[in-house]
């Protein structure tokens, strides 16, 4: 929906790359929907699609096989996934957090190795924190990789992963020294098919049905400790380094949400006729919109700010946990009050509103709970 | 307490608001509470507003005023709201009455008002609201009928800021009652008219120390040379045109007001105890704050960049609505949530807490209730 305040933020190029993307998700992704809900994944072939169209990775530098663009390129993949509704692809987990760790930490071989393929979309990274008895609290972590000569030895079980079926290497969060706390936490890169490491369950989720959401598992798994990402017990401050930016891609994600639910909402109370006249002429309607407007503006604007500073490298994490909280608290609330104005036909899930309406549920869970988001912001009272 | 800067305002603005600061803390705090039980704000007051060079500061010099951008305006609005001083109705005088006549009045108009406004010499007020009509201006009965050189008014006005001051009242008329908007002028009328009579200083829930008024009209007749404008007919159109700035005052007030609150809030749930120990460190309160802060943060963005557009004169009306419908409501939201965090004492007057919760409620009111933005709004989706 065109904004009442007009956005500053992006400039032609990216207006051009944004035009692109849309179409790609218009012929190559949305018209798999529900194939890919039905398999709980989405193809292989759709992450080498995305790669030849330049759609991954975009953001590392040429040598490495990216764009070298910069974040606002990002933002606009965000954007253009979002307003689709297919939250299938993990497209930007992989290219704008798998992949910036290894940019950030990895030796040249790691980053050689890894992420031309992973600009291809020829190999699937994921990031493993959570475990089934530790979420934000990441000092909790109890998978633990024990150095044995050359090698370090995982062992435990990680839950909740994003791409996780479907990745070729997962970033792991592991105990190096586990009688440290956050100090004992390493990075460790583990390839699919190392003996010991299996892949459990594609969980079954409220919403993100085409995404593979999985658990793993290490069993006495042997990596070379050139596996190591960065520095042993260095994990956790590598962990907090991009928090900023990995939290505003939740909040570009939940605002674009939000402002396709309210497209979709007005054409359908434009077009759908109760006591004589289109639903969208009875004043509750108009009201509660002109709310759901109203707030996806206000926020689009501190969002785009935040963009702004993010991209600058500026933004402190307080404001970027804020971006967070507001926006997915926002983008929960009017998706519920959307969801109302398609009476029974918004609880079908043909009705792409059903879907938005199930995807948003964990937008303020994961990236850090809404009260960890208040927890951080709490601090700076 | 952090916030994000405000690259909005340069160093000029932030020496000008140091200026503001310390004539509200001299000059205005500690009077305020005795011009509460008077009901009104000493032109006393007013002059020494004026020399300080705070009224009409928009205006240019040849006017009496120091040509500044709306800016310092909001500079203004910000500090009075921070000061939590809601008597002196210095804005509507300078950045509502004043603009009326320098965009709209004779030569002669503006030399004869606009240095003595500037001045505080002469207090300005504006009158819309009748007794059975309120936000829809269609309705407004005063009529203003030629005869010969003269206007013949008749009629009533209620709810009129500075009313008991008002040296000048710019007044909503009728010149043709069987017409609607079409018919509506605006005139200028000396409050020295005869016929012209000052009705009660109206009791309210808050802003105890505005002079907020009746007027009264009968066969007060003034030169047809007070009519501000051209031609006849031309009231509706000229009060339509300022109206996104005019409305966006009531947010930089609220936000202003909001942030202020927040901290008295902070700085009171530091130093209350209970269940030995600071009611800040309860969980409760943290997430409670840190909820307010972020909507702060959000609206304080927004308003920031309405003003940016402001000055470049490319404010959007539905954008003024937003802005006022949005942070009125979370001013209201945070100041009933703020009360609850003082206990017993945010129900006494002596807290600025329970002052600020009083002033508010007719935030979502006035400069057209919040169901009327939402109504501007909705004709956009």
């Amino acid at each position: 929906m065109q904004g009442i305040i007009p956005r500053t933020v992006f400039g032609a190029e990216h207006e051009e790359f944004r035009a692109h993307v849309r179409r790609f998700y218009e012929r190559e992704i949305t018209p798999h929907r529900e194939a890919w809900e039905a398999a709980g994944q989405i193809s292989r072939e759709a992450w080498l699609k995305a790669g030849e169209a330049g759609f991954l990775c975009a953001t590392m530098p040429a040598e490495y096989g990216g764009a070298g663009v910069d974040r606002y390129f990002s933002a606009v993949l965000i954007e253009e996934q979002a307003r689709t509704f297919d939250s299938g692809p993990g497209f930007s987990l992989h290219s704008d957090i798998v992949a910036p760790y290894i940019l950030n930490y990895g030796t040249e071989a790691q980053k050689l190795s890894y992420l031309p393929r992973m600009a291809k979309g020829e190999i699937i990274g994921c990031i493993a924190m959570t475990e089934p008895g530790a979420g934000s609290d990441l000092q909790g972590v109890k998978t633990t990789a024990i150095r044995d000569g050359d090698h370090y030895v995982i062992n435990g079980s990680k839950t909740f992963i994003t791409n996780g079926f479907m990745s070729d290497f997962v970033v792991l969060v592991a105990k190096t020294d586990p009688s440290a706390g956050a100090k004992g936490t390493s990075l460790i890169l583990v390839d699919s098919g190392t003996p010991g490491y299996s892949k459990g369950r594609k969980l079954k989720k409220i919403g993100m049905h085409a995404q593979d959401t999985a658990e793993l598992f290490f069993d006495n798994v042997r990596v070379p400790v050139s596996n190591l990402l960065g520095e042993e017990g260095k994990g956790f401050i590598q962990l907090m380094k991009e928090l900023a930016w990995e939290r505003m891609m939740i909040a570009i994600r939940n605002v674009e949400m939000a402002d396709s639910i309210l497209q979709h909402t007005v054409t359908y109370t434009r077009d759908r006729k109760a006591f004589k006249q289109s639903i969208l002429d009875f004043q509750n309607t108009k009201f509660r919109l002109a709310e759901v407007k109203t707030e996806i503006q206000v926020t689009r604007v501190f969002v785009d700010r935040c963009l702004e500073a993010v991209v600058k490298r500026e933004l402190d994490p307080a404001t970027a946990a804020m971006a967070k909280l507001h926006a997915s608290e926002m983008s929960n609330r009017i998706v519920d009050t959307c969801i109302q104005f398609f009476g029974g036909w918004g609880y079908m899930w043909e009705f792409p509103i059903a879907r938005a309406y199930a995807d948003a549920r964990v937008q303020r869970i994961f990236g850090g709970t809404s009260e960890v988001m208040k927890e951080i912001i709490a601090r700076t009272m | 307490m952090t916030w994000l800067p405000r690259p909005v305002f340069n160093a000029e603005h932030d020496q000008f608001r140091a200026e503001v600061r310390k004539f509200y803390e001299r000059e205005i705090v500690p009077n305020h509470a005795q011009w509460e039980k008077d009901g009104v704000v000493p032109r006393a007051a007013w002059k020494k507003a004026g020399d300080a060079g705070f009224l009409c500061a928009t205006m240019p010099e040849e006017y009496g005023g120091s040509g500044v951008d709306r800016l310092y305006s909001a500079v203004l609005i910000e500090e009075q709201s921070r000061a939590n001083t809601s008597g002196p109705g210095f804005s509507l005088h300078s950045d509502i009455v004043a603009p009326y006549i320098l965009s709209y009045g004779t030569e002669a108009q503006k030399r004869e008002w606009l240095p003595k406004m500037a001045k505080g010499e002469a207090i300005g007020a504006i009158a819309m609201t009748e007794p059975g009509t309120g936000s829809d201006l269609q309705g407004v009965r005063t009529s203003a009928i030629r005869d010969g050189d003269e206007y013949v008014i008749n009629g009533q006005k209620t709810f009129i800021t500075n009313g008991q001051n008002a040296d000048l009242v710019i007044l909503v008329v009728k010149t043709d009652p069987k017409q609607g908007s079409k018919g509506i002028s605006l005139l200028l009328v000396e409050a020295t008219r005869p016929g012209f009579t000052k009705g009660r200083n109206l009791e309210k829930l808050g802003m105890h120390a505005q002079d907020t008024s009746e007027l009264f009209f009968a066969d007060v007749r003034v030169p047809v040379s007070n009519l501000l404008g051209k031609e006849e007919g031309q009231g509706f159109y000229q009060l339509m045109k300022e109206l996104a700035w005019e409305r966006l005052q009531v947010a930089i007030g609220a936000v202003a007001n909001a942030e202020a609150a927040l901290q008295w809030t902070a700085d009171y749930t530091k130093e209350r105890k209970a269940f030995g120990q600071p009611i800040a460190n309860f969980q409760n309160t943290r997430f409670k704050l840190a909820e307010l802060k972020s909507q702060v943060q959000v609206a304080r963005t927004f308003v920031d960049r309405c003003l940016e557009l402001v000055v470049k004169g490319e404010l959007d009306a539905t954008a003024g609505a937003m802005a006022k419908y949005w942070c009125s409501d979370l001013q209201n939201n945070l100041l009933n949530e703020c009360l609850q965090l003082h206990g017993g004492y945010g129900f006494m007057w002596e807290y600025p807490i329970t002052r600020a919760y009083a002033d508010a409620r007719v935030q979502k009111i006035y400069a057209g209730t919040n169901e009327i933005m939402k109504e501007l709004i909705s004709r956009t989706l």
